[in-house]
């Protein structure tokens, strides 16, 4: 198994991540697989409360409390990192081979510890640096790379603009050269020109080191900025996978489809569309597909549920119109 | 300035200042946040208008001086004739009763104890609807003209048992229950998922066309503001650096600004993946200190020393009614050839 994935740096299958909750079990990740090359990047799509944060954080076991169920393989450069008990978990894996830029960045630094420090520690705490000199030059070189002038390292937090924060904590994942960032909704707080900023810092990190990317986000459009594949979710499931140059021209899944009518564009003219309906409840999830209530293509198979189909050109796709 | 200020502007506003005082040793004057900045513009009865820029570029203030919210520092502003910049009680009743506000945030704009029907008929009450089935005819109404139907369902709904998008509906009802002549909607769509914020702007553009009313728009968000309005305001360091048609300013941007914002926007296009996108570099200016002269001068990829950091740029029209505060259209028409 390990000889055929040289190449596969993350193979997920069948993930479970259930919620106990007053009103019952919420389904928010429901079975989901993902297969992940190395130096490659998805961008996961899908509305709020699709079960996109959700996964994300049963990637890297950040779980609240009340789970009720949490299960599958995720196989990270061939082991299974589910079978790892929690310490070894923090001590091997979460920020050193899966690094994290959570969304809202500038809440997520620690206010009263300077920046210096806060990106040493990860570096001294996983002995990637002996002294603090060689963590601060880590440190330098990190934020050379984001485009921070260095002398930042010896501010507070709320010294930085939001932008710069962020580039903060892409900073503060990627001085460990991690195998695989997680980013999770990195621009949706910022400004139009410094999310732009940011898309080409993330562009430029990509083509200089090997690290793969798992971008999260609700914006469309933005995403395409750095899609090598694209993935929608729905409802806890995942139902398309695509290459990017295929998805955003003409996505399969009636869903993924409609999401992309909806989506406004500025250099071209087209008439919107939006998605009548809601998502479904994620606690008693309708039986067949899941989508079947606000799809147009609805037909007598669609109360079963479908299976991910593999298309003819190498797609993948949760619906019974491409069995 | 004020050629295009004709007689029947619903608004018309003149020289518009808000700056927020900093006192920070007892009486001793430190200096004022200059949010909104020398603002002039006039909007027709019915016609919808897209203010656009960063955060801290003063959109929310502008919205929010429009509203009495904050009092100007300084300049006018005449609705449907009369000026109503003074803002004392009597006046700020009879604006605030011609007037609409959608805000940002759906839920935290809902008053949390109160049903829908409740929410929909306060300002009825208050503003002198005596009758109770004439009450709830225009909440019928109100609620119909915003899809948040079956009614009876919602009507005795609390904010938290409606999803995100029914609640933007029960804002934008609320705004329109009194039947005004302006709606200020301060990024109404922007905490919403897209394919909801497709529906809210459809709502309130139909809105807009069915009763007439004036819109004035705030956004960050370019992409949607094609669907929207006629006309876009472009926002940068508390002024008005352009203004033109929505298609005007799209295929013709001419302030660096503008055309930087532009370019920043991306529409979904695996294209986009494989080049960088051009653009500028630093933070919108401290509306403490503005830069001198252009405001957008120490970005500006055309910055010509000597020029622009010296003096303010007027309007110049590189193109019929399009106005352009960048001293590269210096050549250009000084009057709005229109």
């Amino acid at each position: 198994m390990n000889v055929a994935s040289t190449d596969r740096l993350l193979e997920v299958r069948g993930l479970r991540l259930f919620y106990r909750t007053s009103n019952g079990v919420l389904q928010a990740v429901d079975e989901v697989d993902l297969d992940l090359p190395r130096n490659r990047s998805v961008v996961i799509v899908g509305e709020s409360g699709c079960g996109k944060s959700s996964l994300s954080r049963a990637l890297l076991r950040l779980l609240p409390r009340n789970i009720a169920a949490f299960d599958g393989e995720v196989l990270l450069g061939g082991t299974d990192i589910m079978k790892l008990s929690d310490e070894r978990f923090r001590k091997e894996v979460r920020w050193i081979r899966l690094g994290f830029v959570p969304q809202a960045a500038m809440n997520t630094l620690n206010p009263v510890i300077k920046i210096g420090e806060q990106i040493h520690e990860p570096l001294l705490l996983h002995r990637r640096a002996r002294t603090k000199a060689e963590a601060d030059a880590k440190a330098r070189e990190a934020f050379q790379m984001v485009g921070l002038p260095t002398d930042f390292l010896d501010r507070y937090p709320f010294e930085l603009s939001g932008g710069m924060r962020q580039r903060v904590a892409i900073a503060m994942a990627l001085v460990m050269e991690p195998d695989l960032i997680l980013l999770d909704e990195p621009t949706s707080a910022l400004d139009v020109l410094t999310q732009a900023n940011v898309m080409n810092l993330l562009k430029r990190v990509k083509a200089a080191v090997k690290t793969s990317f798992i971008l999260i986000t609700h914006d469309i459009a933005t995403s395409s900025e750095l899609a090598d594949d694209a993935a929608v979710m729905y409802a806890g499931q995942m139902v398309e996978w695509s290459d990017a140059g295929r998805f955003y021209l003409e996505p399969l899944h009636p869903y993924s489809k409609m999401l992309m009518a909806s989506v406004p564009t500025l250099r071209e003219d087209k008439e919107l569309a939006f998605i009548p309906g809601q998502p479904p409840s994620l606690i008693n999830p309708p039986t067949g597909c899941r989508f079947k209530d606000r799809c147009p293509a609805r037909f007598a198979k669609c109360d079963e549920a479908p299976p991910m189909f593999d298309t003819a050109d190498g797609r993948k796709v949760r619906c019974w119109l491409h069995e | 300035m004020n050629e295009e200020s004709a007689k029947g502007a619903l608004l018309d506003v003149r020289g518009l200042r808000t700056h927020f005082e900093l006192r920070r040793f007892g009486f001793l004057r430190v200096g004022s946040v200059k949010a909104v900045d020398g603002i002039s513009f006039s909007l027709a009865q019915g016609e919808a208008v897209a203010v656009v820029g960063e955060s801290g570029c003063g959109k929310s203030t502008l919205v929010k001086t429009l509203l009495g919210i904050h009092p100007p520092t300084e300049g006018e502003i005449i609705f449907n004739g009369r000026d109503i910049s003074s803002f004392d009680a009597a006046t700020l009743k009879w604006y605030r009763s011609q007037i609409g506000y959608v805000q940002q945030d759906p839920y935290g704009a809902l008053p949390p104890f109160m049903p829908a029907h409740r929410i929909l008929e306060e300002p009825l009450i208050i503003n002198g609807v005596k009758d109770p089935s004439e009450r709830a005819e225009r909440i019928r109404v109100a609620l119909t003209e915003v899809k948040l139907t079956p009614i009876e369902d919602v009507l005795h709904k609390f904010p938290h048992m409606l999803s995100g998008g029914q609640q933007q509906r029960l804002v934008i009802a609320r705004a329109m229950i009194l039947n005004p002549k302006l709606i200020l909607a301060d990024e109404p769509v922007s905490m919403l998922d897209a394919s909801v914020r497709v529906e809210i702007l459809q709502i309130l553009r139909r809105l807009q066309e069915t009763h007439n009313i004036g819109v004035i728009y705030i956004t960050h968000d370019l992409s949607t503001v094609r669907y929207f309005s006629e006309r876009i305001f472009v926002m940068y360091g508390g002024k008005l650096i352009e203004h033109a048609s929505v298609r005007d300013l799209v295929h013709h941007p001419s302030h660096p600004y503008t055309q930087a914002l532009l370019e920043a926007i991306s529409d979904p296009d695996p294209v986009n993946a494989t080049h960088m996108k051009k653009v500028p570099a630093g933070e919108p200016p401290s509306l403490l200190n503005p830069p001198p002269g252009c405001r957008f001068h120490p970005r500006c990829p055309e910055f010509m020393p000597g020029v622009c950091d010296v003096e303010d740029p007027p309007y110049f029209f590189p193109r019929p009614d399009h106005h352009t505060a960048c001293f590269l259209y210096r050549d250009e028409a000084r009057t709005n050839p229109m």
